[in-house]
């Protein structure tokens, strides 16, 4: 038996124990995404068109690059051009923009399922742009796609471990340490993927159970709630007071 | 409730081509068939009518294998399709039992289920070749012979996309019969068509039916093409036969109330 | 402009480590997506079950730590790999496991009427995947699989980790032999690495509009 009990007991409270960084870097580097994903999906939309052009490709190149080299960048070359970061600010801006392009697709395409006819109505209601927005399309868009957003809150969560590459004390951090120190790396690095399975394995099954739900409940919803701006029949009807 | 059998039926049922012995399929809660018995002679065309919900379409489908009875036997020339006889006992039968009584039945679906990745052509040749082991020639010459009987013998290299409804359609007709089965299943084929197209696919069937000597089982809401083609029809209620018999005195002179109902929807 | 110059060809090395890893990788990855795949909708459960623990296992992972752990931890149990092969069989499995996801979806995509015309038809199960299901199927597993590769892509920079002597390793190596490299370097990496998604990101694009030609619709 390669496997030795006790020195796995021994080093779990060590590596465990950095479990708080971990979420403290995950969650603020989602909430970056978050933010920066619809900032990402607006300017997308600009109707000045260099801005929309830029937009496209810089989701492009960030989506397409390693956020290894990305996060390098950020923290070893800014510097350079006078930007400088400490590292944890520097994992959570990185991740967060990194991510933050895929969020923008994933609000791209909640906005793009939403009927034409809510955009017509609102036009018809001389509702303005901000109140279109944030009263009738956002209401309409996100609910679909908060599987999808909650899908990439995991991902993002198993990507922390590259930070490790700029001394960030996360799991792998600490059992690369572990492992050198003790020359066993078995014990050490095995932990570090239990516990991401055991954090993110139940929130995926979440997440699909989520999903189905939402797939269910979306239309009935709609009907119930008087979200739409635009009746069944096609007459705008007044919004119903709350569901 | 009365079941009407034919007296010649009764006589005939121990030679029948197909023959369901009380049948009954329940799809979770819901009972479709509640023991049905029907046999069907070889060379016979039997219209199955009847309300949706009457289990017309199961029938066909558990003699395709595409559903299995959940109770009941279903035999072909005397052999049970779902069972096989191992050692004098009736056991389910196994993918190569059913692979070989399956050579003797065709279908014909309501959606055509055409295989859009392949020619006109290809979609004919395909199982001739591959099931049945016929050589690229053979096959070819079976597939340009029926598919010029049905019309379309100048759409060889077309792709299903480019075909309307009733073209689709016929296609689906020559694929199913280039395999020469002793029993042909049709899924109210005509059902997805727009009525301009029924025309033409109901005329390749009438063809078919006096040309060649293949039993065929037409599940239908099409009355006058029911009078045409059928040798017997048989109206379905609840997953049991209501009445059945020659097309001109079920049609015109429906003894049960419920056909009666039934087909007074279909008249002007 | 003459830092860019003369940064180029040091890196250049790396591009052949990162190109042979990526294909390499890739190859293996279709190859375990299409097994897993298929094997998740076998007719048997205990082959389903198997085949589900893997693509969990790798999905519900990070992939540095799959790395770590083909490369650091297996030696425990007398499995030593050179630093290539531990990259090449960690993004293999990895990308495997969420192409096996691809290639499943898409099997299921194809309409009940297929499966039902190819059984009035008297097809085997085998004649049946071969000649109806999968030609259709492959056509919308296409762009899954290419924005697959252009994830697999950016995993290989990881490899720099396990000393791999990639394209990001040699940027690091660089940039630490002279500091005011260090902003060049970066940016070269980051051009390199998208000039070879490109293509992908191309790719990916048109098939992703031919995706449902000649493919039946439910």
């Amino acid at each position: 038996m390669t496997w030795d009990w006790q020195f796995a007991i021994e080093i779990f409270p060590d590596i465990a124990s950095a479990i708080w960084l971990v979420i403290g870097v995950t969650f603020g580097a989602y909430l970056v995404s978050l933010s920066f994903g619809l900032i990402l999906t607006f300017l997308r939309r600009s109707s000045f068109k260099p801005l929309a052009f830029l937009t496209y490709w810089f989701i492009e190149f960030v989506r397409s690059t390693p956020p290894l080299v990305q996060l390098f960048f950020v923290y070893f070359a800014l510097p350079a051009i006078g930007i400088t970061l400490n590292k944890y600010l520097a994992g959570i801006l990185t991740l967060g923009i990194h991510y933050a392009t895929y969020v923008s697709e994933v609000y791209r395409s909640g906005i793009d399922a939403v009927p034409k006819g809510q955009w017509e109505a609102s036009r018809a209601m001389n509702f303005t742009k901000i109140h279109t927005w944030f009263r009738v399309i956002l209401p309409q868009a996100i609910p679909p796609v908060i599987p999808m957003l909650g899908n990439y809150l995991l991902v993002l969560f198993k990507e922390t471990p590259i930070l490790m590459a700029i001394g960030v004390g996360e799991f792998l951090q600490e059992a690369q340490l572990i492992g050198a120190a003790n020359f066993r790396y078995l014990e050490p690095i095995t932990i570090v993927g239990l516990l991401f399975l055991l954090l993110s394995y139940p929130s995926a099954i979440l997440i699909n159970k989520l999903e189905k739900r939402s797939k269910l409940g979306y239309s009935a919803n709609k009907k119930q709630k008087g979200m739409s701006v635009v009746g069944t029949d096609g007459e705008a009807v007044k919004q119903s007071a709350g569901g | 409730m009365e079941k009407q059998l034919n007296n010649q039926q009764v006589a005939d049922q121990e030679q029948a081509l197909v023959k369901y012995e009380n049948v009954k399929k329940q799809f979770g809660e819901t009972e479709v068939l509640t023991g049905l018995d029907l046999a069907i002679q070889p060379g016979e065309k039997v219209a199955l009518i009847g309300p949706s919900g009457s289990g017309k379409t199961t029938i066909i489908r558990m003699l395709m294998t595409l559903e299995k009875p959940t109770s009941g036997v279903i035999k072909i020339d005397g052999e049970p399709l779902w069972h096989k006889k191992v050692g004098g006992k009736l056991v389910p039968a196994d993918e190569k039992h059913l692979r070989r009584l399956r050579t003797d039945i065709g279908m014909v679906f309501q959606h055509f289920n055409l295989f859009p990745h392949m020619t006109i052509l290809r979609n004919v040749t395909e199982a001739p070749i591959h099931v049945l082991g016929l050589s690229k020639e053979e096959a070819t010459e079976r597939a340009v012979d029926m598919l010029n009987k049905v019309g379309l013998g100048d759409k060889l290299d077309a792709y299903p996309e480019q075909l309307s409804g009733g073209q689709k359609q016929r296609v689906a007709i020559a694929r199913a019969v280039v395999m020469r089965p002793k029993v042909m299943l049709f899924d109210e084929v005509t059902s997805a068509l727009d009525p301009e197209l029924v025309g033409e696919v109901l005329q390749v069937i009438k063809d078919l039916a006096e040309e060649t000597d293949m039993a065929m089982i037409l599940v239908t809401h099409e009355m006058d093409f029911a009078r045409d083609v059928a040798d017997r029809v048989v109206f379905l209620h609840n997953g049991q036969i209501e009445e059945q018999g020659n097309p001109s005195e079920i049609l015109e002179n429906p003894k049960s109330e419920r056909l009666q109902a039934f087909l007074s929807r279909f008249l002007a | 402009m003459d830092t860019y110059k003369e940064i180029i060809p040091l890196i250049l090395p790396g591009l052949t480590i990162t190109l042979k890893v990526l294909v390499a990788s890739v190859a293996l990855a279709i190859s375990v997506a299409f097994v897993a795949g298929l094997a998740r909708l076998s007719r048997f459960a205990l082959v389903r079950k198997i085949t589900a623990v893997y693509v969990e296992l790798f999905r519900g992972t990070s992939l540095l730590v799959q790395l770590f752990w083909i490369f650091f931890a297996l030696p425990a149990f007398g499995i030593q790999f050179s630093p290539f092969l531990a990259s090449v069989v960690a993004l293999g499995l990895n990308y495997g496991a969420y192409g096996s996801e691809v290639v499943r979806s898409a099997i299921l995509a194809i309409p009940n009427g297929q499966t039902e015309a190819s059984i009035a038809l008297n097809m085997t199960r085998w004649q049946r995947m071969r000649l109806v299901i999968l030609p259709q199927a492959l056509r919308i597993m296409l762009p899954g699989f290419g924005n697959n590769a252009i994830e697999l892509l950016k995993g290989t920079s990881l490899v720099s980790l396990i000393t791999l002597t990639d394209l990001t390793y040699k940027g690091l190596i660089i940039q630490n032999n002279n500091l005011s490299y260090t902003f060049p370097v970066f940016v070269v990496l980051l051009l390199f690495y998208f000039i070879i998604a490109l293509p992908l990101i191309f790719g990916v694009r048109k098939l992703e509009k031919n995706a449902s030609r000649g493919v039946a619709k439910a």
